[in-house]
């Protein structure tokens, strides 16, 4: 597959990484923290990362800025259109609070780095301390958000499996950030191998796509919530027509759901536009976003599934998405939750061969061939039956399923956490049971659906070997 | 409450180091007092359920219609008790040598397979009914949230053999993700 677009080079003055790893990193401590010359700029020396550290002072603003926005912008306007002048000194003071606030914040948090651990405590009244091992760090992104990128500021989000505990640095400089994030992958490699120091790893990237921002407009004006948001409209300017009353009242009660299929595209157009795809030493790099842009490592071998899924509008055009599943979610990701629910993209969009291509990429080596469910499957799922399939190989489950719309899912046997038998009470009449395989990830799992009950049960008895050989075969995870 | 007959850990020989040793390939079942519980669990509604449907008719001067009221729910509570009763009977486990198999369910079957490698860890909790019967659930974690090992309704000390038991095989399984 050739690259629809050269994808954009790597941020500029993105640092070689560390020559040298500070004492308390390795095992054998005392190397003095010696940056190679010319290496970095010598304004991007971090300072001893031991010591605590405050993050960037702008982010007192960051922080608060899309709420000091509507602030100002509720209280600018009628002073505009020439308002009262009485409460002026209220507004005033409310906006005093919410810097001072901001403010707050920025004083009671710092961070440092020491043994190998990420600590971070923040809090002014619930202080909190948190911990971050290394070793045990699934990725670290460097996310910018549209306020951020104004100030030049990025926030670097450390993930830990489990998804509970937050790790985030907002706001660094870009620069710092980056310098950061590639200290701590080196720090992280260096404890995985025992070594004192790490080698020092150029970040090599091999692009491999970008995605083209047309595409992915079309495929989301012609995607679920487009086409209902459409409906929707269109519904309403008829009811507008024929009984304007009615219409009125029905738009002032559907408006927020409106406004909700709305931002659900516009965050998936702001989340996914000219996302690009590069191999790197670490795993597969992906840089994605327009407003808020970010760029996250998907780490070798800590793939925990991956789904293709075909919406019922692309099924014309042959369209794909691909969609993989790390453990533990990108940490305080609320603000994306849509997106979030929908899983990370690794093809926004894409053809039958561009989806076969990447998947064969992440999971290699896939060999499964699918067996069709028993024709009595029918009665149990029939709006699915005809896209229901299920296979085993040595090392992967593939399932297809849907009923709308096209879903194939992957699951590495080597990620499955626990399998479960489940046969409800038409299965049972029917002579079908269910296979599940649960991982760690926390929108995609494989469902070995309605096969027949013996083929089931002889799956269950041999998957768990199955997994634990798989596991055993797996080659060691590097660090993040 | 239950005497020792009631432990499905009590009938096997102690271990060397004192401790309560394994049964492989065994399915165990909760305790019966599990059984009581549910059963008390389900007279504490149905009870008062009956009175206030009696106490109601007599007041309104209906009695027929309370008595009715209360037959529909003493038979409801009766179903409501044999199907509890068989969840209660189809509740197993099995320790095997790499996992942990748990099945339940009467209407939807399931059956899980959880190896000890794959455990985050194992929690036991004791609501107040089951405090009261001396009984306990343990749970085991892994790192998918679909994971589904619940064992309720064992003895507090066998819940607290086995977690601990399942925590040192979880150490000594253990596998990254």
């Amino acid at each position: 597959m050739t690259p629809p677009d050269p994808p954009p080079a790597p941020p500029g003055g993105a640092p070689a990484g560390p020559a040298g790893v500070p004492p308390g990193w390795g095992e054998a401590a005392p190397v003095p923290w010696r940056p190679a010359p010319g290496a970095q700029p010598p304004d991007l020396q971090p300072p001893d990362l031991r010591q605590w550290q405050r993050l960037h002072p702008a982010s007192a603003i960051v922080r608060i800025g899309p709420g000091l926005a509507a602030l100002l912008a509720l209280y600018l306007l009628p002073a505009a259109a020439g308002g009262s002048r009485s409460d002026d000194w209220i507004h005033l003071a409310v906006v005093a609070l919410v810097l001072l606030g901001g403010l707050v914040t920025w004083l009671v948090t710092r961070w440092r780095l020491a043994d190998g651990v990420l600590q971070i405590e923040t809090g002014l009244i619930r202080r909190q301390s948190l911990r971050f091992p290394l070793t045990q760090i699934q990725a670290i992104d460097v996310v910018r958000p549209g306020m951020a990128r104004i100030f030049g500021l990025a926030e670097l989000r450390v993930r830990m499996a489990g998804g509970r505990s937050r790790g985030r640095l907002s706001y660094l400089t870009l620069a710092h950030a980056e310098a950061l994030r590639a200290q701590l992958l080196a720090a992280a490699h260096a404890r995985q191998a025992g070594q004192t120091a790490a080698p020092a790893r150029p970040p090599v990237e091999t692009p491999l796509y970008s995605i083209d921002p047309r595409r992915l407009l079309v495929s989301l004006l012609i995607s679920g919530p487009s086409v209902l948001l459409l409906a929707c409209v269109v519904a309403l300017a008829v009811l507008a027509t024929v009984a304007p009353g009615v219409a009125q009242g029905v738009a002032a009660g559907s408006i927020a759901y409106l406004f909700g299929f709305a931002t659900a595209i516009w965050r998936r157009f702001n989340g996914e536009y000219r996302l690009t795809v590069a191999d790197t030493a670490d795993g597969l790099h992906v840089r994605s976003g327009l407003v808020e842009t970010s760029a996250e490592t998907i780490p070798r071998g800590r793939v925990q599934a991956l789904r293709l899924v075909q919406p019922l509008t692309w099924r014309p055009m042959g369209w794909w998405r691909v969609e993989v599943d790390v453990a533990g979610k990108a940490i305080g990701g609320r603000r994306n939750r849509s997106a979030k629910q929908a899983g990370k993209a690794l093809l926004p969009v894409g053809t039958r061969s561009q989806a076969a291509w990447i998947t064969e990429r992440v999971f290699p080596g896939a060999s499964a061939s699918l067996l069709r469910p028993p024709g009595r499957a029918r009665w149990k799922s029939p709006l699915r039956y005809g896209r229901l399939s299920a296979g085993l190989d040595t090392s992967y489950a593939v399932t297809t399923s849907g009923r709308l719309r096209r879903v194939t899912d992957w699951v590495p046997l080597a990620k499955v956490q626990s399998v479960r038998y489940v046969q409800g009470p038409v299965q049972r009449r029917l002579g079908l049971a269910s296979i599940h395989l649960d991982t760690a990830g926390r929108s995609v799992f494989a469902v070995l659906r309605d096969r027949d009950e013996r083929e089931a049960a002889a799956w269950f008895a041999s998957l768990p070997d199955a997994c634990r050989h798989a596991r055993a075969e797996a080659p060691p995870i590097p660090a993040p | 409450m239950g005497g020792p007959s009631d432990s499905w850990l009590s009938a096997r020989p102690a271990g060397p180091d004192g401790t309560l040793g394994p049964v492989l390939d065994e399915w165990r079942s909760p305790s019966p007092l599990l059984r009581r519980l549910r059963r008390t669990e389900l007279a504490l509604v149905a009870v008062p359920l009956i009175a206030a449907a009696v106490v109601a008719g007599l007041a309104t001067g209906a009695p027929a219609a309370g008595a009715a009221a209360a037959g529909g729910v003493l038979v409801v509570a009766v179903l409501v008790e044999r199907l509890l009763s068989r969840r209660v009977g189809r509740w197993g486990f099995a320790e095997r040598a790499e996992d942990l198999l748990v099945r339940r369910g009467v209407m939807f079957r399931r059956e899980s397979v959880i190896p000890y490698g794959r455990m985050q860890y194992v929690d036991v909790t004791a609501g107040p009914f089951e405090r009261a019967f001396g009984l306990a659930t343990v749970r085991m974690h892994t790192a998918a949230a679909a994971s589904d090992a619940r064992i309720p309704g064992l003895r507090r000390e066998d819940a607290a053999v086995l977690r601990d038991r399942l925590s040192a095989l979880g150490e000594s399984h253990l596998a990254g993700l």
